[in-house]
């Protein structure tokens, strides 16, 4: 048990993905304007992720079992891209109020590098199942944690500092994800 | 589109619509592989490789792919040229296929080979479209480059594995670090912003036109729009 929670707390703080790796910047740095959008985007890249492993994984064994392990590229990104779709058409008929909060992320999740990569990762680093499964819960949540206190920071950044023209827009973001990247690498060396 | 000539459009990828530093596209391999110069430009090339090919393909293709589908079309093609293009690295290249690791196989996801095909690729001819590619290929490896530069020469003090600073000054290893890929980012793009004449062309945040899946995005609460300040 200690095993899981060290993946989840490695994946959370030490490894976090935005922070700490560079996965996942373009929604880190796109949607966390709001508070509300950075959190739905957190909890569906969280779910993807945790999903699209619980099917990569099986897929992966299959591949090697018949020694083309060398498409992996191809049919993760595919079947990924698939899997969104579905669980977006299984939402809309299914689950209203959760669509209605989550829907509009779904189809950039799958542009996401940070789900492609974390179903690349867990083949990589030789997780078992459950290990995947819960390095992927791990990254989502970490990327959720990324995500919430990024919000939190911008909401501040834009209203009551005045800031130089040409750090105006992304820039100004940079710098701050620069600086709370500096403050994650405090947690560095922490399990590995 | 209007007729525009071959080299405008060769030209447009480098500085107007730079993908990296004015369509803000493409910002996860860009900060990752901008450690040093050797990665940086190892990483260009071989998104460039696949940006060409990826280009010129989907647009022979672009009568024959239904609308509906045109994305998971689009991204089978891309991942098999980045399929090829690990394959080739890791034959040919294989300190650079450990160095770029997770990265190379990412190229697929690479906004800025898919924002290519659905902005330009799927309505252009097929010379326009390859001259698109490479154009904007320089664009992200001469990005690259100038990042991969700043953050080896102060990280490391050195250029292309040369030592040039660090016989005056020891190295600040924060810049090869990921608070230092985040810094050199913004310092690089708030420099283009200063030196941009012409302020209107630059995006005030991540618009909504560079974004490969603008048409399925509700009134772009999906992703980044910001007001222009």
């Amino acid at each position: 048990m200690a095993k899981y929670v060290i993946i989840i707390i490695s994946m959370v703080l030490v490894n976090n993905y935005p922070l700490a790796q560079f996965l996942g910047i373009c929604p880190f740095l796109g949607v966390s304007k709001d508070m509300d959008s950075a959190r739905g985007m957190g909890i569906a890249v969280t779910f993807v992720m945790v999903l699209a492993t619980a099917v990569t994984w099986p897929i992966q064994q299959f591949l090697d079992s018949k020694g083309i392990g060398y498409l992996q590229t191809v049919v993760f990104i595919l079947v990924i891209a698939a899997l969104v779709q579905l669980i977006e058409m299984f939402m809309k008929k299914n689950m209203v109020g959760l669509y209605k909060s989550l829907g509009v992320f779904l189809p950039l999740i799958t542009t996401n590098c940070a789900v492609l990569g974390v179903c690349i990762s867990n083949i990589d680093s030789g997780y078992n199942y459950p290990q995947s499964l819960f390095n992927a819960f791990g990254a989502g949540l970490g990327f959720l944690f990324a995500m919430i206190i990024m919000a939190g920071v911008r909401g501040k950044l834009v209203d009551q500092s005045r800031i130089p023209k040409s750090f105006q827009g992304v820039p100004i973001v940079l710098l701050t994800a620069a600086i709370m990247s500096l403050s994650f690498m405090g947690f560095g060396g922490m399990f590995s | 589109m209007e007729k525009k000539n071959k080299l405008a459009i060769l030209a447009n990828g480098l500085i107007k619509e730079n993908p990296v530093l004015v369509l803000v596209l493409g910002t996860c391999p860009t900060l990752a592989t901008s450690t040093s110069v050797v990665n940086g430009f190892g990483m260009g090339l071989s998104a460039t490789a696949v940006l060409i090919c990826s280009n010129i393909v989907i647009s022979i293709l672009r009568k024959i792919i239904p609308d509906s589908v045109r994305i998971p079309c689009y991204i089978t093609v891309i991942a098999g040229f980045v399929t090829i293009v690990q394959l080739v690295v890791k034959a040919f290249a294989p300190a650079l296929d450990k160095s770029l690791g997770l990265y190379l196989p990412l190229i697929v996801v690479n906004c800025i080979i898919l924002g290519r095909a659905e902005m330009f690729a799927n309505k252009n001819s097929v010379i326009d479209s390859a001259l698109d590619g490479i154009g904007m290929g320089i664009g992200f490896t001469f990005t690259l480059v100038i990042m991969g530069s700043l953050r080896e020469l102060i990280g490391a003090g050195t250029w292309c594995g040369i030592p040039v600073l660090s016989r005056v000054m020891p190295g600040m290893s924060i810049m090869t670090l990921v608070p230092g890929g985040f810094f050199v980012y913004a310092i690089v793009m708030a420099f283009v912003h200063y030196i941009t004449e012409d302020k209107s062309k630059i995006r005030d945040g991540f618009g909504c036109d560079g974004c490969a899946i603008a048409d399925d995005c509700v009134d772009g609460s999906g992703c980044a729009k910001e007001e222009v300040a």
